[in-house]
């Protein structure tokens, strides 16, 4: 098991009291598993990527344990989580395009990054041209400051980057939201790409577009306001997915080949609710078009099937 | 209604100014009244640049914008007022369309005060009430609002309903819905197709081809600057015919079938400029006996209202 979850909890410390963006989340992923996140934004998929490697303030660690290669990560200790930064897990950002340093040439950076984890840059040079190769990149970029890269070729700068050290997770926050279907299509066959390599053992994927955790992920996580909607692997969330949720959310997703004139596609209406005070029970119960007395409690995450996790009173009534 | 014939933009790059960039070259296509006409291409294709030009934020380098019969480059600047109460745009970032000191209900004062200044404020709060809901708002929980207390969708709601303020004719839709959820956006998609069948013509700017798809009645194809492939899109969706436009369809990450294996070919640097056409260095179907590498194919019809610009086809 690479990477195990449980009863996570990070809060958000505002003036009004704590946002509770991840409240209770627990769960696996296996080595070489490529895990999608989605959810709506606000839904806590980005706190929870960020929790595990970077958790700094505003976030606030409540409880919760979370293990890689089984061995704790500290990731209350923003110190002593140095020692796995990088070197066992790494992240990809959000708007990575702009991660970068822009005052160095990227050969220097890589440089200056290596060497303060222990790594000399010459000996890893080798396996950095490679890399470079196997994304499509020249070995000249070394040499040119950021800005002189186009936003797909600096996606593809960080993907190496990050995975240099072959992190054992590799955490990926949006990284296609922001290229054109092209490039979309290229970065996202990378990451499957570097998987099969065994440069990462495993991955989660962040993004609200399912198509694309469809075409890359072996399983799927939904989020929904700060907690676990459903877990099961690729095939079962877009082909039966239980979860009403997740049911309305692939729905809304207009398919290639359908026009409004056909078919009118509808969104999920309603809005997410206010984390800073969130509804007892089941968070999605105001806009969902099941909801029954018995979602006025708080629905568990359990199995309802082999590997398929589902948090809904209406699912388990029916399995009972 | 609105026409473009044959419109370049040229952007000076360089230290100096001293190379040219060709954002956009000798683009003609139409919009009619009523009418959806969605502007396909990756980053970089100069698709926003035309919508700019339309919106006369740029300048047009030559070839000339029609709008019922005025060159929208000769509008004289107190014309132009009259112009923007036709023509008005919507950006992709809902965010930065507002200023964050004000709420987000003073677009709405402001084309009040510039436009319909004799219009007394009770009538006007009815207009206001008539916009929000015809774009599905709620007005009670939209306004009086500042923009961070809005979310995205409700935000780029509030910025068609300023436009609908205005009584327009044609829309601008820069990447409206790139940054919303998928639960929001195919609400803002609808609202557009409403609008539509209420006789608005709109620009659907967008690099997603099956929004386009779902919501346009004529696609244009944009590969940096030039036009690949046009017509109905229906035509162009059935039968993509260009190299480029095939490429765009087989990246589509779609729910019903996965990719197919082949790599994507891609984006070159920009190079200078290029004799031949200039698809030719990631094009599948290059070929030299057909002169891809010397000559520029020019945008023929293949079939009725499906114009394709591609030696191979």
């Amino acid at each position: 098991m690479s990477l195990k979850v449980d009863n996570l909890r990070v809060y958000y410390q505002t003036l009004h009291g704590d946002v509770k963006a991840l409240d209770g989340v627990t769960f696996n992923i296996s080595d070489g598993e490529i895990m999608g996140l989605a959810g709506e934004s606000g839904c806590g998929k980005t706190t929870l990527g960020h929790s595990l490697i970077f958790l700094n303030l505003p976030m606030r660690f409540v409880e919760g344990r979370v293990s890689l290669d089984n061995a704790e990560l500290p990731i209350w200790d923003m110190e002593k989580m140095n020692d796995f930064r990088f070197k066992k897990i790494s992240i990809i950002p959000q708007y990575a395009m702009n991660a970068m340093n822009p005052t160095r040439k990227i050969g220097q950076m890589i440089s200056e990054l290596i060497e303060s984890r222990g790594v000399s840059y010459k000996s890893i040079l080798p396996e950095l041209h490679r890399r470079l190769d196997l994304v499509n990149l020249s070995h000249d970029v070394l040499a040119l400051y950021p800005f002189e890269l186009s936003g797909g070729m600096k996606q593809r700068m960080v993907l190496v980057i990050s995975t240099l050290l072959n992190p054992s997770l590799l955490i990926a926050d949006e990284i296609t939201s922001a290229l054109d279907v092209s490039s979309q299509k290229a970065v996202a066959e990378m990451l499957v790409e570097f998987r099969d390599r065994e440069f990462v053992k495993s991955m989660i994927v962040i993004t609200h577009d399912i198509s694309i955790l469809y075409q890359i992920a072996d399983s799927i996580l939904v989020m929904y306001a700060g907690k676990l909607a459903e877990k099961a692997s690729t095939e079962t969330i877009i082909r039966s997915p239980r979860h009403p949720y997740t049911k309305l959310l692939i729905s809304s997703l207009p398919e290639v080949g359908v026009k409004y004139t056909d078919r009118i596609l509808l969104g999920i209406p309603g809005n997410p609710p206010q984390l800073l005070d969130p509804p007892v029970g089941c968070r999605f119960q105001e806009r969902c078009p099941f909801a029954f007395e018995r979602c006025s409690e708080e629905p568990p995450f359990i199995e309802v099937a082999e590997n398929h996790f589902v948090a809904c009173w209406k699912e388990h009534e029916q399995d009972a | 209604m609105l026409k473009l014939d044959k419109v370049s933009k040229v952007y000076k790059v360089g230290t100096f100014g001293g190379k040219e960039l060709r954002a956009v070259n000798e683009v003609s296509f139409d919009i009619k009244d009523g009418e959806v006409v969605a502007l396909i291409g990756e980053s970089g294709s100069g698709k926003s640049t035309i919508g700019k030009m339309i919106l006369r934020l740029i300048s047009i380098n030559s070839g000339a914008i029609w709008f019922d019969g005025v060159d929208v480059a000769a509008i004289e600047k107190g014309a132009l007022k009259e112009y923007y109460r036709k023509v008005q745009g919507v950006f992709q970032d809902p965010f930065s369309s507002f200023n964050p000191i004000f709420k987000a209900d003073r677009v709405f004062q402001i084309i009040h005060d510039e436009f319909y200044p004799e219009t007394a404020d009770a009538e006007w709060s009815t207009r206001i009430t008539t916009a929000l809901e015809a774009v599905g708002l709620n007005p009670g929980t939209v306004l009086n609002k500042f923009p961070h207390q809005l979310s995205g969708g409700q935000l780029q709601r509030i910025l068609i309903a300023r436009a609908l303020l205005l009584d327009i004719s044609i829309l601008v839709a820069d990447e409206i819905i790139s940054m919303l959820d998928a639960s929001t956006r195919i609400d803002v998609l609808n609202l557009l197709a409403d609008l539509k069948h209420r006789g608005l013509s709109i620009l659907f700017i967008t690099h997603d081809l099956s929004l386009a798809n779902y919501i346009s009645e004529k696609a244009v194809i944009l590969y940096r600057g030039c036009i690949a492939e046009m017509g109905t899109t229906h035509k162009i969706f059935d039968h993509p015919l260009h190299p480029y436009t095939k490429m765009l369809m087989a990246s589509v990450p779609r729910l019903d079938k996965k990719w197919e294996d082949g790599k994507v070919e891609l984006k070159t640097r920009q190079a200078e400029d290029v004799a031949g056409c200039i698809y030719y260095e990631r094009c599948p179907l290059a070929d030299k006996a057909l002169g891809c590498d010397r000559h520029t194919p020019a945008l023929l019809e293949v079939e009725s209202d499906h114009f394709v610009a591609c030696f191979a086809v």
